[in-house]
């Protein structure tokens, strides 16, 4: 299938993209990697009036350790992520997971910043990102500012960056403590189904796709800081969450699987 | 396809009556390639209608089949996820460039070999996910191919074949 | 027949050759359809009505001819002037048969999601798709018939004018006494029920569409990703009502097809009404997503099958009922599909009584057809999941309950309870192999282990044996069953002045290997190198006679026909190879490539000599023709019964239903090979086509008659990841059917696969009290599964 007609800009650093989504508004879109906006476009599910094309805009990418903190340009790949022997080391979470996105291909181009700003509830990265915490750095007229990122995801495939905002960076506490994700999905290549990752041995945990948005678990989190058990701790997984019905999974059995998949996360992290 | 300048940010786009059009130079198996396309031009449609070069195919529209597989800029990627226009200034390979004068590459030589071909459409993007795959990920063995190509569907073979040939031309 | 009396010359039949079609395929160098390069073509896109059922109350184009490129707009109305017949249904099973006009763009009514209610020609793909957003149909939606039983029920009456949903029935019951008495005398009754779900073929290349005019002679040129020109030329002629002997089908590469190719498509008829229209090439390439509603699905049907069986399991009766889909309209061999399975649903149990009736009905939704197997599946499926019930019942294991129903090696040929003749068996030795290969006993054990110690990965081991009717198909068995056509094939062998060797073939392979088999085996016979041997096919103008390629056929009945066609080439060799050597024809022989006399050795003259003396014709025997070349056209005597054994081993994680397949085996027999290594291809890549359908795909419809799982994010082909390595072996036990002693094995895993799946699932869950899964087996059908039964770990 085929997109419908669209214009087309370059903007090769992060000034010439807030220009151009400045001038031309709520009819321009980023493009970054494009792993989740072109599949969008071909079924003609998206159709924006002008591209933005900032794939090749080589200040938002790499990683870099100061202090406690890792920053991570926005338009760093997820391959990237995967092979940074750095983000093995400060982060090994984060590494882990991008290297389960769907496949080298996807993770070749996808990017993390494109991932968030996508904000699919399906997708890993975002959750991954909530169970580690820290800020994502954004750039808009006037000047950047930081999210936190607990307050980033604030609707279905909806984020709390404005329209003339470009996401520029993320910023992560280290991270070296007991980790973990449980993925399930039918297919290697697939969303997850639903996907749990841990940080810091339960002090940190999400939910992928049990809900319009990435999720903190924060009942589990708040029962592992109270000192349960994990089995006690994640018998609350599901807890507050609202998840989607679809062909794999109806809502129970993704709360089900909520519960399953924590217990083998919190175990696996150490918790 | 010429036009009046319409605006310019980055590069020059023109209006013709189809649209805009915008200028794509990229290295395609070494050869400069210099096309007028449409923004919204797929890779995969700009390499088959445009270059000539069908070898690479299509085969969904999901970006879940991995049968437009081509590598940029020496990765794989899925030419019917990607415009023509980000692949400005890029290096692309296709399967026509993947022979040398010599015969075929090792690859393809290890597909043939093993068997691991049937009707050869899924064949051109699943050999070039395969290149990508043994250049970036050392020490593969038969579940890290399986992995590795979990993006690439194949209704004929079952798969086996593939990883046995994938191994072969890895070692 | 034992293995050592090979019918062949000893040269590379039973090689593991390497295959002369890869090196165009591995290097983008083979054009499939929408690789054509077909100047100033116009790009045709179909309108498909959203709606399951709806009747269409107008469509308004002018959107559509207003957008850039778009050169016309057609609807059902437009065109309904244009169609000599409907498309066509080859296969009237019986003689009340209800089937509907189906015409390739729909008026009034759109019956289905997919169906289409006008078709855009622009010039570029890019316009066309465009145009396509720019026609407005006013749909008045109607209550959608989604399922059989519904659709049994005749709520909602699809098709007005033919007043009921049920399209036939068709009983296939020789002894009804014998049955019912059968059943009353059983000590052990089973009755199981079965649904097969709807699968998308999904051939990696989609469906695709040219058609090349020339308006002034006439003559006009279909390009297809078909496998079956031959077919198609016939019906196509038929269609548009143009004459047959100006149009010419070409089937370019074609990238895979398992059945869902094997059709006179509405895509078709409308690129040629379009092209003969617009006096240039018209042509169309099918979207995945658009597949769901624009080609045939498979399967589609729900089984009841009932055993009877004695005390000790050894069956006295089957009994078989169908309720099978053909979806919205009858597309080309839909009826016949079930009946495909109809005589095997005893599977190759020594059964003396039977019963199969199938009664199929009309639905909203995609039509159904010949899918991968065809009928055998669905067959097998059933009488093996029912045998594992039986041997549950009777308490003995899935091993033995076969083992003990096998028909015995000394009845072959079988003349089975359904009436047809079982060419050659031997059932047993492929179990044990399967077994072996597996590891049964330390399985066994293994299971047992686990199961004591409660643990919550549970293990499952599952069988499936097999029989299959294949080599369609006997042209007189074929006139039995009502099917339109014969199931015969022509081969043409012509030794060329240089001696290099063309062979044409009627069969029309699309990925299989055919070249390179058929080359092996006109060389081992003629002592040439198969590289010398091209093997021409797919182009009607080229290949003038074919029945084409589905069935497991092209072996036993097209490479049948290339065997007689070098034979008949040989015997003209010799002839003129006697008079070369002042000798008698019948004391020649042909070794090595040259012709000597038995007996005297140094009176031989090589085959190139004899093609060469051949073509100059200076010197040929009276009443010879020049030139060396035979052509043979084969009508088989009887199908092939191809049969195997298929063992796999599942584990299911209790908390979340997952199944893993972690081992599969499987030992078949398909005769004489000519190429095993060609043969474990076909193997390897129909089990996984058949465990695909126990473990992951599934054409979700919702209850407005949506399809849900259209494109390949949704419907779950399996890719590497989920896919393991098969142990595989064979067994050779020649067919006498025909002269090289072959069967087929096209389609043999996929047949046998499925339901060894599912007894290992079933087998896994047994002990958790759960008694039946149905497909696929999903981690959330199976958790469901584990709870409805009472137990489950969380």
């Amino acid at each position: 299938m085929i997109p419908a007609a669209v214009g087309y800009v370059r903007a090769d650093s992060t000034e010439e993209a807030v220009a151009a989504l400045r001038e031309h508004g709520d009819e321009a879109k980023l493009l970054a990697g494009g792993q989740s906006l072109i599949p969008l476009m071909r079924l003609r599910l998206a159709r924006p009036g002008l591209l933005v094309d900032m794939g090749r805009a080589d200040d938002l990418r790499g990683i870099s350790v100061d202090g406690d903190t890792v920053s991570i340009g926005a338009l760093t790949s997820h391959s990237d992520l995967e092979h940074s022997a750095e983000l093995a080391e400060v982060c090994p979470l984060l590494a882990h997971v991008a290297s389960q996105i769907g496949d080298p291909a996807v993770r070749h181009r996808g990017t993390l910043g494109g991932s968030l700003v996508h904000a699919d509830p399906a997708s890993d990265l975002p959750a991954a990102v909530l169970a580690l915490g820290g800020t994502l750095v954004a750039t808009g007229p006037d000047g950047s500012r930081e999210i936190e990122v607990s307050d980033f995801f604030t609707g279905f495939l909806e984020s709390a960056l404005a329209a003339d905002e470009v996401l520029i960076a993320v910023r992560i506490p280290i991270s070296t403590g007991g980790w973990s994700y449980q993925k399930f999905n039918r297919r290697a290549q697939d969303w997850a189904i639903v996907g749990v990752a841990v940080a810091e041995s339960g002090a940190g945990v999400s939910l992928v796709n049990m809900g319009s948005t990435p999720l903190r678990a924060s009942a589990v989190e708040a029962a592992v800081a109270g000192g349960a058990g994990v089995s006690d701790a994640a018998s609350v997984a599901a807890d507050g969450t609202e998840p989607p019905s679809d062909n794999n999974a109806d809502a129970s059995y993704r709360e089900h699987l909520a519960r399953v998949l924590t217990e083998r996360a919190l175990v696996d992290a150490g918790a | 396809m010429p036009g009046t300048p319409l605006l310019e940010v980055g590069r020059l786009v023109h209006m013709t009556p189809w649209g805009f059009v915008m200028e794509v130079s990229v290295t395609v198996n070494g050869e400069v390639r210099t096309v007028d396309v449409e923004p919204r031009t797929l890779l995969a449609h700009f390499l088959r209608d445009e270059l000539g070069l069908t070898g690479t195919n299509i085969g969904c529209d999901t970006s879940s089949c991995g049968a437009c597989t081509v590598l940029v800029d020496g990765r794989s990627a899925k030419s019917c996820t990607m415009l023509a226009v980000q692949v400005d200034g890029a290096d692309v390979t296709t399967i026509e460039g993947l022979a040398g004068k010599d015969g075929l590459h090792p690859m393809q030589e290890a597909f043939h070999e093993c068997h691991a071909l049937q009707c050869g459409y899924c064949t051109p993007g699943m050999v070039m996910a395969a290149v990508s795959l043994v250049d970036e990920y050392s020490d593969l063995d038969a579940d890290g191919v399986r992995e590795g190509l979990e993006g690439n569907l194949c209704r004929c073979t079952g798969y086996q074949n593939i990883v046995k040939a994938v191994l072969a031309a890895s070692e | 027949m034992t293995v050592t009396d090979t019918p062949f010359a000893g040269g590379v039949v039973g090689e593991a050759r390497l295959r002369k079609e890869d090196p165009a395929l591995l290097t983008g160098e083979a054009k499939f359809i929408d690789d054509l390069e077909l100047p100033g073509a116009l790009w045709v896109a179909c309108v498909r009505s959203p709606h399951a059922h709806a009747r269409i109350n107008g469509i308004d184009t002018s959107d559509a001819l207003a957008v850039d490129g778009v050169i016309a707009v057609y609807t059902g109305t437009d065109l309904a002037d244009t169609w000599a017949a409907p498309l066509p249904c080859a296969w009237p099973v019986t003689d009340d048969m209800k089937n509907p006009d189906h015409f390739p763009v729909a008026q009034g009514k759109a019956n289905y999601a997919g169906d289409i209610v006008a078709v855009v020609v622009a010039t570029s793909r890019y316009a066309a798709a465009d145009g396509l957003e720019g026609v407005v149909v006013d749909y008045e939606p109607l209550d959608a018939v989604v399922s059989v039983e519904d659709a049994e029920s005749d709520r909602v009456v699809i098709h007005e004018d033919l007043g009921t949903n049920v399209s036939y029935e068709w009983p296939l019951i020789p002894d009804p006494e014998g049955v019912d008495a059968a059943f009353e005398a059983a000590t052990h009754h089973v009755t199981e029920t079965y649904v097969h779900q709807r699968l998308i073929p999904a051939p990696m290349e989609p469906r695709g569409v040219a058609v090349v005019p020339a308006p002034h002679n006439g003559d006009m040129t279909l390009y297809s990703s078909t496998q079956i020109p031959h077919v198609l030329k016939v019906m196509a002629a038929l269609t548009l009502g143009v004459p047959e002997q100006k149009l010419r089908v070409i089937a370019p590469s074609v990238g895979g097809g398992f059945g869902c190719k094997l059709n006179v498509y509405a895509e078709e008829i409308l690129c040629m009404a379009l092209a003969q229209r617009h006096g240039v090439p018209v042509r169309w390439t099918e979207s995945r997503t658009e597949a769901a509603g624009s080609t045939i699905q498979g399967r589609a049907q729900r089984q009841t099958i009932e055993l009877a069986s004695d005390a000790d399991g050894k069956l006295t009766a089957v009994r078989a009922t169908l309720l099978a889909d053909m979806g919205a309209y009858l597309q080309l061999v839909a009826p016949g599909v079930p009946l495909l399975g109809a005589f095997l649903y005893h599977g190759l149990y020594d059964v003396p009584f039977y019963s199969f009736t199938c009664k199929s009905v009309f639905t909203n939704l995609t039509p159904t057809d010949a899918y991968r197997g065809a009928g055998r599946p669905e067959a097998t499926y059933a009488i093996e999941r029912a045998m594992d019930a039986l041997a549950v019942a009777v308490g003995v294991g899935t091993d033995e309950i076969r083992s003990r129903n096998f028909i015995p090696t000394e009845k072959f040929p079988y003349d089975s309870p359904a009436g047809l003749v079982f060419d050659s068996g031997d059932y047993q030795p492929a179990l044990d192999r399967a077994k072996e290969l597996i590891g049964w006993d330390t399985r066994m054990a293994e299971q047992a282990e686990r199961r004591a110690a409660g643990s919550t990965t549970h293990l499952g081991l599952g069988i499936s044996t097999y029989v299959e009717m294949c080599g369609l198909a006997p042209s007189r068995v074929l006139a039995s069953l009502n099917y339109a056509a014969g199931g015969w094939e022509s081969a043409t062998v012509r030794i060329l002045p240089t001696c290099k060797i063309q062979v044409v073939t009627g069969a029309s392979p699309h990925g299989q290997g055919h070249e390179t088999c058929w080359s092996m085996i006109v060389a081992d016979r003629l002592g040439v190198d198969p590289d010398d041997v091209e093997v021409l096919h797919s182009d009607t103008a080229i290949s003038p006679l074919g029945m084409d390629t589905y069935g497991s056929r092209s072996l036993s009945v097209g490479g049948t026909a290339i065997w007689m066609a070098t034979e008949k080439v040989v015997e003209k060799a010799a002839t003129i190879a006697a008079h070369m050597l002042e000798a008698n024809p019948e004391d020649l022989e042909l070794t090595g490539g040259v012709f000597s006399v038995k007996g005297s050795p140094e009176a031989e003259v090589p085959l190139a000599g004899v093609a060469f003396a051949a073509f100059t014709a200076h010197d040929l025997p009276d009443g010879v023709e020049p030139n060396l070349e035979a052509q043979v056209t084969w009508d088989p005597p009887n199908f092939t019964f191809p049969f195997g054994a298929h063992i796999a081993l599942v584990e299911i994680d209790e908390a979340t239903g997952a199944v893993d397949l972690v081992d599969y085996a499987a030992c078949d027999d398909c005769g004489n090979q000519i190429n095993p290594m060609i043969v474990e291809g076909q193997l390897h890549g129909g089990i996984v086509q058949g465990i695909a359908q126990a473990l992951w795909e599934e054409a979700i419809y919702d209850e407005d008659g949506q399809c849900r799982s259209a494109n390949l994010a949704d419907y779950l082909v399996p890719s590497a990841a989920e896919c393991i390595d098969m142990k595989l072996d064979h067994t050779v036990t020649p067919s006498p059917t025909n002269p090289m002693g072959v069967k087929g094995i096209g389609e043999a895993g996929t047949i046998a696969s499925t339901a060894a799946v599912m007894n290992a699932v079933v087998d896994a869950l047994r002990p958790l009290g759960v008694t039946e899964m149905a497909m696929p087996a999903s981690p959330m059908a199976v958790r469901r599964a584990i709870e409805a039964a009472g137990g489950g770990a969380s």
